[in-house]
């Protein structure tokens, strides 16, 4: 325990103590072992939709109203024998109705539940009406919600791309959202809480809430990015300091946040039961955690991975890797004219290349002068002098 | 302390108000319910379930341009529709709800004042229609074209049928400004008295009365019909005072509208078109001039439209005709969809959330947390302020999603403290005094919290714009938070860091400051220096 911990401490002082970008496969792979495992969990379990969604049974039973009708009918519904039956929604309806809602029930849970409310309320059981209600929250609202939503996500991507003058940043933060939401889906099936149309406005939430935090790390990046030239560095490595000097706001951040939902969602689970509070907490929960642990792993390792496909970056690092050179033989020709031994020791790597294994960027092996060549020093801007 | 006048003045408006509780959605307070059952057009008793489902959608957007918060609609049984709407009366429900909005415009062929016993003397002027980017004319006395003289042209075996005929001789809407009436419909015409029921069939030829009964008009077959307008919006024009309904029409329509208005224009038959709103003529404008661009305005003909009347017309309008007929059954008030101990329990859970938030906060920045509980607090208390003040105007009602909206916005108000906090530890250790690093990390953390402020506040206006009903509620706080933080950073984190700075206590990073030395990650705060020099150096780490 107490490694992570001095970790964190050094990483609150500022150090630079993780090399997260490097090992950005297995940040990879664990988000793909996680999202198949949502996909199989759609498939197998798929989503427990509620009434809105599906449709359901409605019942109105002829009862006087008080304040504890709603409780009775609940228990009176609940322990009629019929499986399944811990979601359903009483309402009253003015003075002299209970309405009772359930998921749809088939011909003989339909009698069951009937006669039991018809024995609560001392009257036969045609007095109860039953109907079949449709879903409110049909097809077309659904689709309507879905374009909403790819509208949005175009919309800010655009955004990002302008302020950042980057697309690849604005795809990077929009496959993050995706994840995010897949996998709040995903535990959403294996858990097997009812989908409603809470739940989908917390997945709404979600979504601002993701690209809030992909947005703060890439301002970091994009801030250290600019100082390249003067840092002699690479991309990535200069992404990977941004991630060490944001890891500790975000990590405080999502557990400010986390906090008070983690309070909703225990109290939704073990004190309240049923309702929407839990089915919107969990949701919410899932998603900050997924949130902020994509804005920093995902993010910002499928930016690295763009970033450094791109010719820019290959000349960036074929550069590094010759000035690395000529500082090697710098320090070879100083040795020899010192008069000592051939040092064996190896350079100092500034910059390691992770997946770059293309030959042209191995460094040439030192060439004798050919006649033509400079002799004198190379020409450098003031700024990179300074870097130096 | 601007925050604070903010604060005071938000709370002071509540207080002329007289309101000091947001309007609540459904689930939290209840609301009103109305069951409507649907009457087959064609009688057999079978209701079409995809009509009922049409008719669902239009009510269910009917409903929500209310802007009331979330409306619940839903079709039940094989013939019923449930509506359950927080924040309604139960007459303007019913109004909304029952209006099947069957609209079509039919060329005048006879109009007639009717005497009615208590209607003003004279005939109101007939409204006109322009096309609405021309000035407005002024309107001319009332001409209606009136009926031949009856002595020469009735033949006297001609008995009044109760309508105009329907054996099949229909006429279709591109004939249908060809249309003559016959001996026969003149009769029916003379018959014809108001309050006597009609026979709205768009084919047809139509015998009504202005709402109020005071005109009688013999109409056309329909020119164009309430399903070619795209779009409708209702707003008081310039230079005038009252309610007008501002119609667009598809590109059908808007052809067979300028087909028919430049016939009219000439006068043939007569210079006015009708209106006719569920079989009662609306307004039955002059047309002086040809309108090509497929415009047109309704206003409520003499007596004018109310804001409500107009509002609910253009609503209606604007989502189309019910395709069934639906009678209210029952309007009741219904209780809320949650137990009170759902909400009892979320406020709770919320409010231990916070001290637990309290606790994190103490451990992480010692005596410096009282600042991010502040923010805290007063993110909650100008979010619930606001939301009474502008949840009025736009129809915004507090649901229990909305709580979760606020919940994660005030996590975002509390994160702006934080990014702050860490940039100031950065510039620390670049060796700059407390106090100047609290001006340079402010610079350099202003920007992260404006980029991401601006996407969180671009989704929340996306999803305000875009969403259905349900959704706009959480989006409207989800916007207000984000804005009501970058308020909060910029009026009251900064200068009450700026202030706190100035205290030997903080300024020097005493203990127990969350500013000591080993919290940073220093050996030793820079000694402060008398001289403020500027501050440009290199960034060296």
């Amino acid at each position: 325990m107490a490694t992570p911990f001095r970790a964190l401490v050094r990483l609150s002082h500022g150090e630079n103590v993780f090399d997260l970008l490097s090992r950005r496969r297995r940040w990879y792979v664990i988000s793909a072992v996680v999202l198949t495992l949502c996909i199989v969990g759609l498939f197998v379990r798929g989503l427990n939709l509620s009434i809105e969604f599906r449709g359901g049974s409605d019942f109105r039973v002829p009862h006087a109203v008080t304040a504890t009708t709603v409780t009775e009918a609940q228990q009176v519904v609940a322990k009629s024998g019929v499986p399944d039956l811990s979601d359903i929604t009483v309402t009253t309806i003015g003075a002299n109705t209970v309405q009772v809602q359930t998921r749809s029930l088939t011909s003989p849970e339909v009698t069951e539940v009937r006669g039991a409310l018809a024995r609560w309320a001392g009257v036969p059981s045609e007095q109860v009406s039953y109907s079949l209600i449709g879903a409110s929250w049909g097809k077309q609202i659904t689709q309507k919600g879905i374009i909403a939503l790819s509208v949005f996500l175009v919309l800010v991507g655009i955004a990002i791309a302008l302020y950042f003058r980057d697309w690849r940043m604005a795809v990077a933060a929009i496959v993050a959202v995706l994840h995010d939401l897949l996998v709040t889906i995903g535990i959403y099936a294996w858990v097997g809480f009812s989908v409603t149309p809470a739940t989908l406005t917390a997945l709404l939430t979600i979504l601002g809430y993701s690209l809030y935090d992909t947005m703060v790390v890439f301002d970091r990046v994009r801030e250290n990015v600019h100082e390249l030239p003067s840092h002699r560095e690479t991309y990535t490595s200069a992404a990977n300091r941004s991630l060490n000097e944001v890891l500790v706001r975000s990590i405080n951040t999502t557990i400010i946040g986390v906090l008070p939902v983690l309070a909703l969602l225990i109290a939704g689970v073990f004190v309240l039961g049923t309702g929407p509070i839990k089915d919107l907490s969990l949701a919410m929960f899932v998603g900050m955690i997924a949130g902020s642990y994509s804005s920093i792993f995902i993010a910002a390792s499928l930016l690295v991975d763009m970033k450094e496909r791109t010719a820019e970056m290959r000349d960036w690092r074929r550069k590094l890797a010759r000035h690395e050179e000529r500082e090697r033989q710098r320090e070879e020709s100083l040795a020899a004219a010192m008069g000592a031994q051939t040092t064996s020791t190896a350079p100092v790597v500034l910059a390691v290349d992770v997946n770059d294994t293309s030959a042209d960027v191995a460094p040439a092996p030192p060439q004798p002068l050919a006649p033509g060549d400079r002799h004198q020093p190379q020409h450098r801007t003031r700024e990179q002098r300074r870097g130096h | 302390m601007v925050i604070l006048v903010v604060l005071a003045a938000v709370y002071g408006t509540m207080g002329g108000l007289q309101s000091w509780f947001p309007k609540l959605g459904l689930d939290l307070r209840g609301g009103t319910t109305i069951t409507l059952t649907a009457a087959n057009s064609t009688g057999s008793g079978q209701v079409d379930r995809n009509s009922l489902e049409q008719a669902r959608t239009i009510i269910q957007q009917r409903v929500d341009s209310l802007g009331v918060g979330e409306s619940q609609v839903t079709t039940a049984g094989n013939n019923q529709i449930t509506v359950s709407v927080p924040n309604v009366s139960q007459d303007r429900l019913r109004d909304m709800v029952g209006q099947t909005a069957l609209l079509n415009f039919r060329v005048v062929y006879y109009g007639q004042t009717v005497s009615v016993p208590s209607a003003s003397p004279s005939a109101a002027p007939s409204p006109q229609a322009q096309p609405s980017t021309s000035a407005s004319s002024a309107p001319t006395g009332n001409n209606l074209p009136t009926a031949p003289a009856a002595s020469a042209a009735a033949t006297p075996t001609l008995k009044p049928s109760a309508y105009p005929s329907l054996a099949g001789s229909g006429t279709s809407q591109d004939k249908a400004l060809a249309w003559q009436p016959t001996e026969q419909d003149f009769a029916n015409f003379q018959a014809y008295s108001c309050g006597q029921p009609v026979n709205d069939v768009a084919d047809q030829p139509l015998m009504t009365c202005d709402r109020e009964g005071t005109t009688k008009y013999l109409l056309g077959p329909t020119v164009v019909t309430g399903n070619q307008v795209t779009n409708a919006s209702a707003g008081i024009p310039q230079n005038q005072l009252q309610w007008v309904v501002s119609l667009e029409f598809d590109q059908a329509g808007t052809k067979l509208f300028a087909d028919a208005t430049t016939q009219l224009a000439q006068g043939v038959p007569s210079k006015q078109f009708a209106i006719v709103l569920d079989g009662k003529v609306v307004s039955a404008p002059q047309v002086n001039e040809v309108i090509p661009n497929g415009r047109a305005q309704i206003d409520g003909g003499s007596t004018g439209f109310t804001q409500q009347a107009a509002q609910n017309l253009a609503s209606v309008l604007k989502y189309g005709a019910l395709p069934l007929s639906l009678s209210i059954d029952s309007v009741d008030t219904v209780s809320p969809v949650l137990g009170g101990e759902q909400l009892q329990g979320a406020l709770i859970a919320g409010a231990l959330g916070l001290v637990l938030v309290a606790a994190f906060a103490i451990a992480i920045y010692r005596s410096l947390s009282w600042v991010v509980m502040a923010t805290i607090v007063l993110a909650l208390g100008l979010t619930y302020g606001l939301l009474v003040l502008l949840g009025q105007s736009l129809g915004v009602a507090l649901n229990l999603p909305g709580v979760a909206g606020a919940i994660v916005g005030i996590g975002v108000t509390a994160d702006s403290f934080v990014i702050f906090f860490e940039r100031i530890k950065d510039e620390v250790r670049a060796g700059r005094t407390l106090r100047s690093s609290v001006e340079s990390g402010w610079r350099k953390a202003r920007g992260t919290i404006l980029i991401s402020d601006g996407v969180q506040l671009l989704s929340a206006l996306v999803l305000f714009i875009l969403s259905i009903g349900a959704v706009r509620g959480f989006a409207f706080i989800l916007g207000l938070t984000t804005l009501i933080d970058i308020v909060i950073t910029f009026l009251f984190t900064k200068p009450m860091m700026t202030l706190l700075m100035r205290t030997r206590y903080y300024g020097e990073g005493r203990r127990g400051s969350g500013l000591e030395p080993a919290q940073i990650g220093v050996d030793s705060l820079p000694i402060r220096r008398r001289r403020r020099t500027a501050a440009s150096t290199p960034e060296e780490a």
